[in-house]
C-alpha cells in the first residue's frame, strides 16, 4: 500500500510529554511534518528542543512513564504507527524503520561479538539461518568500509575505534532495507575527519538504496550538505520548515536567523559573533506567548501574550511567528543587497 | 598510567635551567616581538602502567611561541595531545623534557612552590562546566577562593571582588549564594571563567570551553571570551577540535597530529591555504553552514582512523593516511620548517621554493635534504 501524495512518513500534531517533578514537560507539542519517499529531511535544534523525542515518538520508543505521546498521527506508508499493537510496531522497527544513535560506545552490546550483533537482525526479521546471517553481515561491514570484514566480524566492540564501531551502526541499521534511516547525531561523538567519512558513506548509500533518512543535529553545518529539507525545532515546538537552501537564504523566523548568524563561518572573516541573548525557557513552565519572545530582538507585546501562528511564508515554507511575513521580507531585502555588494565589489586579490 | 621519569636535562637546579633560559634561541618567528610564552622541545610521555610495555608519546617534541595579547588556536582530532600539551604548559601534568619560557622562567623546571607563585599569571577554563565547579562551595566560594589562596584580599573587601567578577562575566551578583547546580552549562562556564579572572592572569589556557555548549550559548562565550581579553589585555591558548569556533576566535592556528606540531601559521593563511596534507584534509572536512558552498566544494575524505599513539607510525605520524605519501614519508621525521613567512608545516614534501604539494612532481620531496639535515643536528 503506497501512499498517494509520495508520503512515506507524515506525523500530525504530535505531542509527547513527560511528567516530571517539576510538572509536565511538553517535550513535543503539536509537531507537524512529511517526508517524501527517496528525500532526507534534517532537524536541527538545540537540546531539549524536542528533536530527539520526535523521533523516538515515531518509532514508539518513549519511556512509559515517564513519557506518554498524548496525542497525533505518525502515519508510515499509509498506517499509524500509533494506533499498532507493540507486536506490529516491532515488526516495523529495525526492519522498516532503522535507527543510528550519537553514541557508537554505548549503543552496541559491549559482551557480544560485532557479527552476532548484526546477524541477530536479519535473523529475526528476515529469518535467516546462522549461516545466511553471518554472511550477509560480512556483506553490510564491506558494505560499510570496515577492512577485512569477515575477520574483524568476530571482533568485540571495544577493538573497534569510534568511527568503525558508527559504520557498525550503520551496517546494522541497513541490514534489513529500511525504507526510512533515523540517524539521531549520527557523527556528533566523531571527530572531523571521522565525521567526514560517515557523512559521506550515509549520502553514497542513500543514493544506491534511495532510503528516506531523517537527520537529526545541532549542526547546521552537516544539515546544509546533507538534506532536502530542514525543520527548526526550538523549544518542543516547529520553528521553522522549508527546503534547505530556501532555509538558508531566506530564513523567515527570528531565531532561525538569530541560530544561522551565531554559527562561525569558516570560509568568512566576521567580526563579533551575532549571539541570540538568554537562556532556552524551562519547558516546564512555559511563557503564554511565544516560546522564543523573550530572547528574540524584535518581540513585541503580541509575542508575550498570544502564541504565535504557523505562517505560510513561501511555497513549502512555514514559519511560526507574529511576524513571520515581515522576517522573510528583510532576509529577502539582505540577500538581495548582499547579492549586489558582492556583484560590485571586485573579487579580492 | 604514570608519568615517564624526567631526563637528565631535567635534573639542573633551577637556577642553571634560567640561566640557561636566557640563551635560548631567538623565537621562531621574527618580526612579531618577544614571546609572552615560548615552548620549546615540550615532551610529555606516559608509560602504560605496571607489565604493560609501550610508551605513550603524547607531546613529542613540540616547539611553538605565544605572543602577548593574541590568541592562539590550537587544533586537532581525539588523542593527538593538544590537552595534554595544555596542561603540561601549566604544569597541570608534568612534563617529561622541554621548557616552557615566562618571563625568563623556564616553568617546566621550576619548584613547586616558584610554580605556585606562577599560577597566579597562569590560569585555565576546563571544558566541562558539570565536573569542574566542586558542587558542594557556592558560587562565591568558587570564585572567591583563588583570591584566598593567593592572598589577594579577603572580607568585604573579597566580596566586591567577586561581586564585580560575577558582573563581569555576565552574571548576576545575586548568585553569589547559589550552588553550581543551579546554573544551566553557558552560566557554569561563566562562573569558571569568572574563577579563572580572579587572579587577574595575563595568559588563560582555554580547554574546548565551549564544546559541551548549545551553538546559541557558544556564541555569547566566545562573545565574552573576546571582550574579556580586549578589556584586559589576556593571551589565550585556545584549544579545541571546532574548527570553526577556533577560526572564530584566533589570531593564529596550530594543528596538531599524534603529538607533533604539524602546521602553524596565522588563522585567515591557514584556512584559506593549508600547506600540509592533514591540515588540508581537516579543513576541508569542516561542513560549512551554506548549501551552496556544500554543494559545490571537493572534500578530500581520508582513509581509516588516527593511529594509536602507543606505537605511532614512523617517519611522519601522518603517512598511514596521506593521499601523498611517498617512502621517504615513512623513514624521515620532518621538521616544522617557515614554507612562507610565518606559516610553518612540517612536511618534506614541500619546500619554501615549492610550497604546493599539488605541484610538486610525482615522488619528489624538497623538503627532504632539510629533514635530514635537521635530524643529524640533533
Amino acid at each position: 500500500m503506497t501512499n498517494p501524495n509520495g508520503n512515506l512518513l507524515e506525523v500530525r500534531e504530535l505531542r509527547t510529554y513527560f511528567d516530571t517533578e517539576d510538572g509536565e514537560v511538553k517535550a513535543v507539542d503539536g509537531v507537524t511534518f512529511q517526508l517524501k519517499r527517496g528525500e532526507t529531511l534534517g532537524i536541527v535544534g538545540e537540546s531539549g528542543s524536542g528533536k530527539s523525542v520526535t523521533n523516538l515518538s515515531i518509532i514508539r520508543l518513549i519511556p512509559q512513564p515517564p513519557g506518554k505521546i498524548v496525542s497525533g498521527e505518525i502515519v508510515f506508508d499509509g498506517v499509524d504507527i500509533l494506533s499498532l499493537a507493540e507486536k506490529d510496531v516491532r515488526k516495523i522497527r529495525g526492519r522498516r524503520i532503522a535507527m543510528i544513535f550519537q553514541d557508537p560506545m554505548t549503543s552496541l552490546n559491549p559482551f557480544m561479538k560485532i557479527s552476532r550483533q548484526v546477524m541477530e537482525i536479519t535473523q529475526l526479521h528476515l529469518g535467516h539461518t546462522k549461516r545466511q546471517a553471518f554472511d550477509h553481515a560480512v556483506r553490510m561491514l564491506e558494505t560499510v568500509g570496515i577492512p577485512d570484514a569477515r575477520a574483524r566480524a568476530n571482533n568485540y566492540p571495544h577493538e573497534f575505534s569510534g568511527g568503525m564501531r558508527q559504520r557498525v551502526m550503520i551496517a546494522m541499521a541497513l541490514s534489513c532495507e529500511p525504507e526510512l534511516l533515523i540517524a539521531d547525531e549520527p557523527t556528533t561523538a566523531l571527530d572531523v575527519t571521522i565525521q567526514a567519512q560517515i557523512l559521506e558513506l550515509i549520502k553514497t548509500l542513500k543514493r544506491a538504496t534511495g532510503t528516506s533518512v531523517i537527520l537529526i543535529t545541532h549542526d547546521l553545518g552537516v544539515v546544509a550538505g546533507m538534506t532536502d529539507h530542514l525543520i527548526v525545532m526550538y523549544a518542543g515546538k516547529v520553528f521553522e520548515q522549508a527546503p534547505t537552501s530556501e532555509l538558508f537564504a531566506l530564513p523567515g523566523n527570528p531565531y532561525t536567523k538569530g541560530l544561522l548568524r551565531s554559527v562561525p563561518d569558516p570560509t568568512a572573516e566576521q567580526g563579533a559573533l551575532y549571539q541570540i541573548p538568554g537562556l532556552p525557557p524551562d519547558l516546564a513552565h512555559l511563557p503564554p506567548g511565544c516560546p522564543f519572545a523573550a530572547r528574540c530582538d524584535r518581540a513585541q507585546e503580541i509575542c508575550r501574550e498570544e502564541f504565535p501562528p504557523f505562517v505560510q511564508v513561501a511555497p513549502e515554507h512555514y514559519s511560526l511567528c507574529h511576524f513571520a511575513d515581515q522576517v522573510y521580507n528583510d532576509s529577502r531585502r539582505e540577500a538581495l543587497t548582499n547579492t549586489l555588494q558582492k556583484g560590485m565589489s571586485t573579487p579580492p586579490q | 598510567m604514570g608519568l615517564v621519569e624526567r631526563d637528565e636535562h631535567s635534573e639542573m637546579s633551577t637556577q642553571e635551567s634560567n640561566l640557561n633560559t636566557l640563551q635560548t634561541p631567538p623565537p621562531i618567528a621574527d618580526g612579531r616581538g618577544e614571546p609572552l610564552i615560548a615552548i620549546r622541545d615540550l615532551e610529555v610521555y606516559f608509560d602504560m602502567g605496571r607489565g604493560k610495555k609501550g610508551i605513550v608519546k603524547a607531546v613529542d617534541g613540540v616547539t611553538f611561541d605565544i605572543y602577548p595579547g593574541e590568541t592562539l588556536g590550537l587544533v586537532g582530532e581525539s588523542g593527538c595531545g593538544k590537552t595534554t600539551l595544555g596542561r603540561a604548559i601549566l604544569r597541570l601534568i608534568e612534563p617529561t623534557a622541554g621548557q616552557v619560557l615566562y618571563h625568563g622562567k623556564d616553568l617546566a623546571h621550576l619548584s613547586a612552590r616558584e610554580m605556585r607563585k606562577q599560577r597566579r599569571h597562569l590560569q585555565i577554563i576546563f571544558q566541562d562546566p558539570y565536573a569542574s565547579l566542586n558542587p558542594r562551595m557556592t558560587v562565591g566560594q568558587i570564585v572567591g577562593e583563588p583570591l584566598d589562596t593567593f592572598r589577594i584580599a579577603r572580607g568585604r573587601e573579597a566580596d566586591e571582588r567577586v561581586q564585580q567578577l560575577l558582573e563581569t562575566v555576565g552574571l548576576s551578583k545575586r548568585f553569589i549564594k547559589r550552588y553550581p547546580h543551579e546554573f544551566s552549562g553557558g552560566q557554569r562556564q561563566r562562573i569558571g571563567i569568572a574563577r579563572a579572572l580572579a587572579v587577574d592572569p595575563d595568559f588563560i589556557v582555554a580547554d574546548e570551553p565551549i564544546s559541551a555548549l548549545d551553538v546559541s550559548i557558544q556564541a555569547q562565550i566566545m562573545n565574552l571570551l573576546e571582550k574579556l581579553q580586549r578589556e584586559k589585555n589576556l593571551t589565550y591558548l585556545f584549544i579545541s577540535h571546532d574548527l570553526r569556533a577556533i577560526r572564530h576566535v584566533s589570531d593564529r592556528v596550530a594543528v596538531m597530529y599524534l603529538g607533533k606540531l604539524v602546521e602553524i601559521a596565522d588563522a585567515k593563511t591557514i584556512y584559506a591555504d593549508p600547506l600540509m596534507p592533514y591540515t588540508k584534509a581537516l579543513i576541508s572536512a569542516v561542513p560549512v553552514p551554506d548549501p551552496k558552498v556544500e554543494a559545490s566544494r571537493q572534500r578530500i575524505v581520508l582513509e581509516g582512523d588516527v593511529p594509536s599513539p602507543i606505537n605511532p607510525p614512523r617517519g611522519c605520524r601522518f603517512h598511514t593516511r596521506c593521499p601523498y605519501v611517498i617512502q621517504a614519508c615513512k623513514e624521515v621525521v620532518p621538521p616544522l620548517v617557515e614554507i612562507k613567512p610565518g606559516h610553518f608545516a612540517a612536511c618534506i614534501r614541500i619546500s619554501p621554493e615549492q610550497p604546493d604539494i599539488e605541484k610538486v612532481a610525482p615522488g619528489d620531496a624538497p623538503g627532504l635534504a632539510a629533514a635530514k639535515s635537521a635530524s643529524s643536528g640533533l
